[in-house]
């Protein structure tokens, strides 16, 4: 006993020590968020004092005159996103669907690793693909299809160039189709087994328990994944800037190339030597910033009574 | 009532079989794609892996030959760098999460946080970096892509790492605390021993998702057909690299952006592999 108590006395600092390193290192991170907000608001002052709330609401894009406005930007982010929702939020339950109910115990691991690493293909094999491979395919095939087909519709109107709003919001589609089935997939495993037993037992085919016990049950961690994935899809650069033409317009045509706030970021960023060009352009970045925070926040919000697990 | 009065069979098969076939159609599909972008790289990347594009410098725009030695070295040295920042500072702030501000509401503010962090685009945290560093240091250079990735990095690495101290029952730590070994030592080598491979398996996953970004990297360590000097200055990578050959009209270094690509992709699908395999060799031992 006697022994052991100055060993004691020497380290008593030790573990406030090391509460307070953890507390420090989690305050860094709550930091890091207001300081970055700071930093965009700050580099974009000279551009939200030139432009106030017009920039929001203007289409002008012209470096030379100094006249900047993000609602192209805007346009084509939610176009691309619409788009990449639409395809994949139906794709995506369909194929947490198989994994969950209809494949066979011993390929559904397949299918699994499968989408993890589709998930982990990073975004500029996905632009690689788009630009070489994706886009020519579209110009060649799909695009003249669908203007035959619908071609009294504005928007499968004008050249089937490959590249343009359609080819990047089925890009984007297929880059969040991952995260949306993988999510859906561990929801759907939620259900307790005992609920779609009951179902089975009184003789439910499969489709009914999907959309009787299923799907309701659980809806609200699906929703709460589209939020996620929505914030994904708006985030998206360097896919869409392969693929998405970047011209500063907006266009009733799914064929004409436009742009998305990630993409002209990407690329007009190391162009921009006035200090009004920069500042609009940082501004355009804090505008996306922005509507991720929102989403985010709305994601967990909605999510709050859900539990954490891979979302 | 009345739906659980069963109608005909056969339409109630019908619909039943209909939706199969449809669920399993698009499993293939996604399956489909996979393999699609795939072999597209395999197969556009393997004649430009040649001996020269691992030990030679690129080559002004529009000459045959040359290489990406200095891209692999940039890459590699920053997406290390990234990991050395970002990775004590992570697992402190998941141990925070996890263990010392269960009771706290502050842990509440910074799950919020860390949860938003990782939904920010990562351009985003280009341009912030680029305000925050290339401005003032008037130039693009390695720390900044480097600092870049680890903010990346370090949501990613706390969440992870909070999930797999939960992970670990509490009566390892009861157990410890009741032998009157202090929360540190409890936390460091019981916990995080308990712990270990979960927490590797995330290091290595919030790697290779920077390993293969190229958005942060634009406006920071932005690019160079140098050799590597000194990390204040811009940094060849391999991801703007790509990006810059891939818009650029030259066919030779179009191929070798591919060659590029493929490189990446193979690097972080490895790497997924490996630590999933990791992960679940370890979960079914305890099982």
């Amino acid at each position: 006993m006697l022994a052991r108590k100055p060993r004691r006395k020497l380290f008593v600092w030790a573990d406030p020590l090391f509460v307070w390193l953890t507390r420090i290192c989690a305050s860094a991170i709550a930091l890091l968020l207001v300081v970055m907000l700071f930093e965009l608001i700050s580099d974009a002052r000279l551009s939200i004092q030139t432009f106030g709330f017009g920039f929001l609401t203007s289409t002008d894009w012209n470096p030379v005159t100094g006249k900047f406005g993000a609602l192209s930007a805007i346009y084509g982010s939610a176009l691309t996103t619409v788009i990449a929702m639409l395809i994949a939020v139906p794709l995506g339950l369909l194929i947490a669907l198989f994994l969950t109910e209809l494949a066979h115990p011993k390929i559904a691991p397949i299918f699994n690793t499968a989408i993890e690493l589709l998930a982990a293909v990073p975004s500029i094999i996905y632009g690689m693909w788009g630009l070489f491979v994706f886009a020519p395919y579209m110009a060649k095939h799909v695009q003249p299809a669908l203007a035959d087909t619908f071609g009294y519709l504005p928007l499968f109107s004008g050249p089937p160039m490959g590249l343009g709003v359609l080819t990047a919001g089925i890009i984007l589609s297929i880059m969040i189709l991952p995260f949306i089935s993988s999510v859906t997939r561990d929801v759907f495993n939620m259900v307790p087994p005992v609920v779609k037993e009951a179902a089975y037992g009184i003789g439910a085919t499969r489709w009914e328990v999907t959309r009787g016990v299923t799907l309701p049950y659980s809806l609200r961690g699906i929703v709460g994944a589209g939020f996620l994935a929505l914030g994904r899809a708006l985030g998206e650069t360097m896919a869409i800037t392969f693929v998405i033409g970047n011209s500063h317009r907006i266009s009733a045509s799914l064929f004409a190339s436009g742009n998305s706030i990630a993409s002209s970021l990407a690329n007009e960023f190391s162009e921009a030597s006035d200090p009004l060009y920069l500042s609009a352009l940082i501004e355009l970045g804090l505008v996306l910033f922005v509507i991720t925070i929102v989403f985010q926040a709305l994601a967990q919000w909605w999510l709050g009574g859900l539990s954490k697990k891979g979302l | 009532m009345t739906a659980l009065i069963p109608k005909k069979g056969y339409s109630r098969d019908a619909v039943n079989l209909l939706v199969r076939v449809v669920a399993t159609f698009g499993a293939m599909l996604g399956l489909f794609i996979l393999g699609w972008i795939l072999w597209t790289v395999i197969e556009k990347g393997i004649p430009a892996l040649n001996l020269s594009f691992f030990t030679k410098l690129p080559t002004p725009p529009g000459m045959e030959g040359g290489g990406m030695i200095n891209a692999i070295v940039g890459t590699v040295l920053m997406t290390f760098l990234a990991a050395l920042g970002s990775v004590p500072v992570g697992i402190l702030a998941g141990v925070y999460l996890a263990e010392m501000g269960r009771q706290e509401r502050f842990a509440t503010v910074v799950r919020f946080v860390v949860n938003v962090l990782v939904g920010v685009p990562s351009i985003i945290i280009g341009v912030f970096v680029y305000g925050l560093m290339v401005v003032p240091m008037k130039t693009f250079s390695g720390y900044a892509g480097a600092i870049a990735l680890s903010i990346i990095m370090l949501p990613v690495i706390i969440r992870t790492t909070e999930d797999m101290l939960r992970m670990v029952p509490d009566s390892l730590r009861e157990a410890g605390l009741s032998l009157g070994i202090p929360r540190w030592r409890v936390t460091v080598q019981i916990i995080f021993r308990a712990a270990k491979t979960g927490m590797l398996t995330g290091v290595l996953l919030a790697v290779a998702r920077v390993s293969g970004e190229t958005a942060p990297l634009l406006f920071t360590a932005l690019n160079s057909p140098y050799w590597l000097h000194s990390l204040k200055e811009p940094v060849a990578n391999l991801t703007v690299t790509i990006f810059n050959y891939a818009m650029s009209p030259y066919r030779d270094w179009q191929a070798q952006a591919w060659g590029a690509s493929l490189l990446i992709m193979m690097a972080v699908l490895v790497t997924n592999i490996i630590a999933r395999a990791v992960f679940n060799r370890q979960f079914r031992g305890r099982k």
